[in-house]
């Protein structure tokens, strides 16, 4: 009962914040919002019994990425405000149609926490029998994460790394090439 | 923030703490919650605290922007090590049923290689990302 | 009825959420405000994973004495590494505008565009 309670107040403020995001139009303030959210959400990870997941999500979403991105407005800050123009109608339109299509959708899917599921019946069994004995890991994520799914996680590594060298690239250089052309001309 | 007194006795103090707490993470990840993942980014999070309070020169004395590249390579290194070292003792790709006398105690070893490798490769390249696009403005 | 509503309710939110990000991404022009758009809809999306994950009377999957009823491991595994690589194609978007910034010194997609047919 509790965990229902929570749940739902969590989400409310999920849907209060990205209101609140859509709504503002000073970028610090959609920053810090969103540091909220992803705060948010991962106690909502804790609720769902996702404890791994929340902790990821506590220090990546509301550490890292609001500083990724406080990081990225202090080099792109503009001084004068702006008008900002933006279109509704059309967009409006195309995510309303989106909803009613996506909301239609759920009435095929199992309730919250029905332990019938399909999602329940399959594979996990699998796992959470036999990774104790076949990896001696009591931690089921990390035993799914490491060993069944090793290749999988490894492509992940893969792909962060990449992500690395991309940033890298981009904006790694120093900015003098630009500058030494302008001195000449 | 460089004359902010609290903030830099708190960061002193708060520095080691986060850093262990990434350490638990990291190694006590087969029997709680945690992994290389978390492990990973706890430990960035504590560089990033650090290098927010004291600046960016302070912080890349002590990790110097090579040496990050190194390590963000070294983690993909030791994973895929892993993997080509069951190959080479005749088994599949990251079947860690043969790094040890029994299956399980091979599982263990495996994950733990690979759980490392991980957390060495995310921390390096949050920390790479983190000094690009904060030292961007400099130079 | 307040059964349908309670068994639905995090999926509808979690559509909201999409939906709402989706939203923010079409409609408004700021690269930034973009940007977090694009990472309201992520983060809907493994609200999603991890909702479909959950059992009721359930704990988190790490095995111990006592207990028999445990939440799906696996969209735990796919949502964990999905955040991590989440913030570092995030991190990729954000060094595009950067780089937009200095090219184009804005970052309003209208006066890019404008920029782009004056040339």
């Amino acid at each position: 009962m509790i965990d229902t309670l929570i749940d739902i107040t969590l989400l409310a403020f999920l849907t209060i914040t990205a209101i609140a995001i859509i709504r503002i139009n000073n970028l610090f303030v959609i920053i810090m919002l969103f540091g909220i959210f992803s705060l948010h959400s991962a106690g909502l990870f804790v609720v769902m019994d996702a404890a791994d997941v929340a902790f990821t999500e506590a220090a990546v979403g509301a550490g890292i990425a609001t500083v990724l991105m406080l990081g990225t407005l202090a080099l792109t800050r503009e001084h004068e405000e702006k008008k900002v123009a933006h279109r509704t109608r059309l967009p409006l339109l195309v995510v309303l149609i989106t909803t009613i299509a996506l909301v239609y959708g759920t009435y095929d899917i199992p309730s919250f926490g029905d332990p019938a599921a399909p999602a329940q019946q399959h594979v996990k069994p699998r796992y959470i029998d036999h990774s104790i004995e076949e990896t001696g890991v009591a931690n089921t994520v990390t035993a799914v994460l490491a060993s069944y799914r090793g290749y999988d996680t490894l492509g992940e590594v893969t792909v962060i790394f990449t992500a690395g060298i991309g940033v890298m690239l981009l904006i790694g250089g120093r900015l003098l090439r630009r500058n030494r052309r302008e001195d000449d001309e | 923030m460089k004359h902010n007194l609290i903030l830099r006795v708190i960061a002193k103090y708060l520095f080691p703490v986060i850093a262990l707490f990434a350490f638990y993470v990291q190694f006590h990840g087969d029997y709680g919650p945690g992994g290389g993942f978390q492990a990973g980014v706890i430990l960035s999070v504590a560089f990033i605290f650090y290098a927010l309070v004291f600046g960016l020169e302070t912080t890349e004395q002590v990790l110097p922007p090579y040496l990050l590249r190194l390590l963000a390579s070294t983690g993909i290194l030791i994973y895929a090590g892993t993997g080509v070292a069951t190959m080479l003792m005749g088994g599949n790709f990251l079947d860690y049923d043969l790094l040890a006398k029994n299956p399980v105690a091979g599982q263990h070893l495996g994950i733990m290689m690979i759980e490392l490798g991980v957390g060495i490769s995310v921390c390096a390249v949050m920390l790479l990302i983190f000094f690009v696009i904060a030292g961007r403005g400099r130079s | 009825m307040i059964d349908i509503i309670l068994d639905h309710y995090n999926y509808w939110i979690v559509i909201f959420l999409m939906m709402s990000g989706f939203y923010t991404v079409i409609s408004q022009g700021n690269l930034i405000k973009k940007i977090a758009g694009i990472n309201i809809f992520q983060t809907s999306v493994f609200l999603l994973y991890i909702s479909i994950g959950y059992v009721d009377d359930g704990t988190p999957p790490i095995i111990a004495e006592g207990y028999t009823t445990y939440a799906n491991p696996l969209p735990h595994v796919l949502i964990l590494t999905a955040i991590v690589v989440g913030v570092s194609t995030t991190a990729l978007g954000l060094a595009l505008v950067i780089r937009i910034k200095e090219a184009y010194s804005t970052i309003e997609e209208d006066e890019i565009h404008d920029k782009d047919k004056s040339l």
